[in-house]
């Protein structure tokens, strides 16, 4: 192999043109003769795409011909283009990890487009910076690990009971763990969904049938999670059930423990009884309305939309609307009014459900909240936004539409499995529109209103799309990571302070007991190789094994000396 | 787009459109149409040289018409795959004129001016629709003036006109602005063409035309050559002339800093649609904060019936929005958009908490339109036999948000209703797990055949 590292070092620095878009602003001939003059470079070239398939093949031929045991390319960025220059190296036999990039385009010909003189000039210096960094470095193989082909479900709601039945669908074991006797969540005290207006007893029924005859689904009820231990595809949980503690071994983990609607103590005269949430109202309708009930005032973002509580709870708006039309059409006579600020019926069926409910006479009335509606014995004092004029409602029934705020157990959840939740309690996905349903951390998985709250479309939807997610790392057996990872370079200087394990936003790090004494363990699969724990380290025990001081000073030696 | 591009299990047919499906779940045959790209695929490398040297110039879709490419082209920069296509309908050599300049330049020898449609045929367990969905065309409302006035654009238009690599380069440029200096490097390019005959002359006839001309006036000159110069030089300051007034008056032009953005164009209209497309409120509190961070001076105003900001963080980001980038949100409909001074287009609508109709000048409007059902799904929905709803989009139930009416098709994204990006993204892998139960079945069923 050519990586040897007593070998002499022979670095090849491949400059892209790509096209006109770096050639067009820098001096391409006064960076290749720049570049020949550089310590260990034996050999340059200038390519018009450096990523098509003639620069792959003269980075391939460069490396057999010139017996290149580095490549540098001076191109575009590495988000994009170090896969496929790495895996070209490798195919020619070099090791993938002496490939280095130094990015002339985004970070210099792109921004410095009428500056060619200045711009050549930093190009050259991220050259330089480039090879010298590649002289140092190591060759690495990557990391693998196997996967457990058995998945966990936190929560027997709607989310949960979808997640798990597509998996089990796919063919992979699931271990479903409900906090209650029986499954179902939410749906258990719901009346009818909207807006198909189909049972929620009946749905949950039908669920719970389909998992309880599944062949590959195991569930606890009366059951919790108490431990977790380990990383993606070797996760070692414990389970607390009825029969006590249960040792499970687990691949991947889908988060999908629901919310629980806000009880607004203190709120518009909130008493359970005359004055009720939107939630209980869910349960009385199920149990059948009272007949005599004539005039029903609903009023919508009841500590929700506040100072105390920013976010709007998305499921409210429609909600109000389901129970509004659900109460005329049992009770034709009743007066009902919606008090809002915006009505929230985004998209194709929750705006016909909200015209509709128009049809059947549902009275909507505009509140600002800096007038907000007063709730008294005989009714409700609203000030009308739009007609600019005080009403006076009355009410044998007051509804108030509270947000679903995040569930007690949120904070617990999110501390087993070292995942985070935002400031309003909900669990805090990977990336807001990218990956909408992973975690930062590999091999965790969130649905349902867990994460935000969402409706019953919605919330069957992301089921089926965390299962999908979590299928991924199941259906391939294992895991291959990034070798680019933190590792413990000076065991001795490690004092097991722990600061950096509290600080990995993967949960790659562990304190382990040593003979040494207390000692951080970097879980490679789990390692992102962000570097947080190495900037963090006092002692300067972790660095970043593609990042080390040594490399990252002879960066800015080569930026200095020049 | 990379990671598709890359991925070793995916095979990416782009420009190819499905003509017939037949068969059930776990068994589908489908019939693929590539389209021919006149540009070998495997030889294409990327780089670009064509459209560089190509003398067609179309009118670029991509950026709305705010901008050109030319008849080989990719869709857009960084486009996966980055192999160049011709533009069959444009194409000089193609439409049988003179040219070839594109296989020319190809290093490659990529360029394939026979080449053919490909007829595929296929073997699928699982299909998913994720055909997406069309922007509603606002000059269908009369009242809104899109078109007749040069600065009301589309939330799409105004998009490209934001982006660092859209045809302004980022700066909020007005269209009647952009269409006054187009006419300026128009005439330049003329006055350029005409200055170059004016110096043959010239050179000829040892006299600058100024003076010839002044001679020329006096009856000096009465030959065919000098009568011709003369008709030259009447010409040349035909264009001098409105070309210095329009430069002058383009020294005045700055981006737009006054913005109007309108609401439920096209959406929540009974002459329309009756649905709300859902993200076109928080696009354009969004478009509002990106103009304010471009120009720090810069206002706007959003007319809505509501404002919906319903997900995660939208409601915190929707009072930012109004707290720190200069937006205003209005409740009331636009009744109607006319003509002020300067092209700047005047908004007359209700402020309904005010109750009071009011007219306010802008320097641009922004209609925020509808998400249209994509005016192909008709046809893609009678090749696989799947139902549509009322609006004709993909027809799902509310307890199976990704299954069509027929068994193994399955659908994402706005082609099933509008929807923004993390619920499309949601809803892809929802669809991806549908499509894999049913390839996971069917490989079950295989084995147990097998056995």
């Amino acid at each position: 192999m050519p990586e040897n590292n007593d070998q002499e070092i022979r670095i090849g620095v491949f400059i892209c043109h790509c096209g006109s878009n770096i050639a067009g602003y820098l001096e391409m001939e006064e960076l290749e003769e720049f570049a020949k003059t550089l310590p260990n470079v034996t050999f340059v070239q200038r390519n018009l795409y450096t990523c098509s398939e003639t620069g792959i093949n003269e980075i391939k031929k460069g490396i057999k011909e010139q017996n290149l045991n580095r490549v540098v390319v001076a191109s575009c960025t590495p988000r994009t283009h170090e896969p496929l220059f790495r895996s070209s190296c490798a195919e020619a036999g070099m090791n993938p990890y002496l490939f280095e990039m130094a990015n002339i385009r985004d970070q210099c010909s792109w921004v410095h487009m009428h500056e060619k003189e200045a711009g050549t000039a930093k190009a050259k210096d991220l050259i330089r910076m480039g090879v010298a960094k590649a002289a140092l470095l190591e060759p690495k193989e990557p990391i693998m690990s196997e996967v457990c082909p058995r998945g966990l479900v936190i929560g027997g709601g709607v989310a949960g009971m979808t997640a798990t039945l597509a998996l089990a669908n796919r063919g992979y074991e699931v271990v479903l763990v409900e906090r209650e006797e029986k499954l179902g969540g939410m749906l258990n005290s719901l009346n009818k969904l909207g807006p198909g207006m189909n049972s929620a007893e009946a749905f949950a029924q039908e669920k719970i049938k389909a998992l309880t005859d599944h062949p590959k689904v195991t569930i606890f009820t009366n059951a919790k999670v108490t431990e977790v231990d380990g990383f993606i595809g070797k996760y070692k949980v414990d389970i607390q059930t009825e029969a006590g503690i249960k040792k499970i071994d687990i691949g991947v983990i889908i988060v999908a423990i629901g919310a629980k609607p806000l009880v607004p103590n203190g709120l518009y005269g909130y008493d359970g009884q005359r004055v009720i949430t939107q939630h209980e109202l869910e349960g009385h309708l199920k149990e059948g309305l009272d007949r005599e009930i004539k005039n029903v005032v609903i009023i919508q973002c009841v500590g929700s939309r506040s100072e105390e509580r920013p976010y709007c709870s998305r499921i409210c708006c429609q909600t109000a609307v389901k129970n509004a039309t659900l109460i005329r059409d049992e009770i034709p006579d009743a007066k009902i009014s919606i008090l809002y600020r915006d009505m929230q019926m985004y998209g194709v069926e929750n705006e016909e459900m909200f015209r509709d409910s128009k049809a059947k006479g549902v009275r909507y009335i505009n509140y600002d909240p800096a007038t907000p509606p007063e709730v008294s014995p005989e009714g409700v004092k609203v000030h009308h936004a739009l007609l600019g004029r005080d009403m006076d409602l009355p009410a044998d029934l007051v509804v108030l539409s509270t947000p679903l705020v995040a569930n007690g157990q949120a904070h617990e959840t999110s501390q087993l499995l070292r995942v985070p939740v935002d400031e309003n309690g909900f669990f805090l996905e990977a990336h807001v529109k990218l990956r909408p349903l992973d975690f930062a951390t590999d091999g965790v998985f969130i649905c349902g209103s867990a994460h935000f709250p969402a409706n019953i479309r919605e919330t069957i939807a992301q089921g089926l799309g965390a299962a999908s997610r979590a299928s991924i790392p199941l259906s391939k057996g294992s895991v291959v990571v990034e070798a680019v990872i933190s590792v413990l370079s000076n065991e001795d200087a490690c004092r097991g302070c722990g600061l950096c394990v509290a600080l990995c936003p993967y949960g790659a790090l562990e304190i382990h007991q040593t003979e040494k004494g207390r000692k951080v363990h970097v879980i490679d699969v789990a390692c992102k190789g962000c570097g947080v724990c190495a900037a963090t380290c006092y002692q300067h025990a972790l660095t970043i094994n593609s990042f080390t001081d040594q490399q990252i000073t002879a960066e800015l030696d080569a930026y200095l000396g020049g | 787009m990379l990671d598709v591009g890359r991925h070793p299990n995916i095979d990416l047919l782009t420009y190819s459109e499905v003509e017939k499906v037949e068969g059930k779940a776990g068994a589908f045959k489908a019939t693929v149409r590539k389209k021919a790209r006149y540009v070998e695929e495997d030889k294409c490398t990327g780089c670009g040289a064509c459209s560089e040297t190509c003398p067609t110039i179309v009118p670029d879709a991509y950026e709305e018409g705010l901008g050109t490419r030319k008849a080989i082209y990719p869709l857009f920069a960084q486009g996966i795959p980055s192999t160049r296509t011709i533009d069959p309908d444009y194409c000089r050599q193609l439409n049988g004129k003179k040219c070839g300049i594109c296989a020319k330049t190809c290093q490659a020898d990529a360029i394939n001016f026979d080449q053919k449609d490909q007829i595929l045929d296929l073997d699928v367990a699982s299909i998913i629709v994720a055909a997406g969905y069309d922007v509603f065309d606002p000059s269908r409302i009369p009242e809104y003036r899109f078109q007749e006035i040069p600065n009301v654009v589309t939330a799409i238009q105004f998009e490209r006109l934001l982006s660092a690599s859209g045809p302004t380069g980022g700066h909020v440029d007005r269209p009647s602005d952009l269409a006054v200096e187009a006419e300026i490097e128009a005439l330049e390019k003329k006055a350029k063409k005409s200055a170059k005959t004016l110096a043959r002359y010239e050179e000829k006839h040892g006299e600058n035309s100024k003076t010839f001309y002044g001679k020329f006036q006096g009856g000096k000159y009465d030959d065919e050559d000098h009568r011709k110069w003369a008709e030259k030089y009447e010409a040349h300051l035909a264009i001098e002339k409105p070309l210095e007034d329009m430069k002058k008056k383009a020294e005045a032009f700055r981006p737009a800093k006054k913005l109007a953005f309108i609401q439920c164009v096209g959406s929540r209209d009974f002459r329309f649609y009756p649905f709300c497309s859902g993200y076109c409120c928080m696009h354009s509190i969004k478009e509002a904060i990106i103009a304010n961070e471009h120009e720090p001076e810069t206002t706007s105003t959003i007319f809505g019936m509501d404002i919906r900001a319903v997900g995660k963080g939208f409601e915190e980001y929707k009072i930012r929005g109004g707290n720190k980038s200069g937006i205003t949100y209005v409740r009331g409909r636009v009744a109607e958009i006319t003509k002020g001074p300067n092209n700047n287009p005047v908004v007359i609508y209700e402020d309904t908490r005010e109750r009071k109709v009011k007219a306010e000048e802008f320097e641009m409007v922004i209609l925020a339109t509808a998400c249209a059902p994509s005016k192909g799904i008709v046809g893609i929905a009678q090749i696989l036999g799947i139902d549509l709803d009322e609006y004709q989009f993909v027809k799902t139930s509310p307890l199976s948000p990704v299954d069509t009416t027929i068994p193994g098709i399955f659908v994402c994204g706005c082609a099933e209703s509008p929807m923004d990006v993390p619920e499309s993204v949601a809803q892809a892998s929802s669809a991806a797990e549908r499509a894999a139960e049913i390839a996971f079945q069917e490989d079950v069923e295989k084995e147990k055949a097998v056995a």
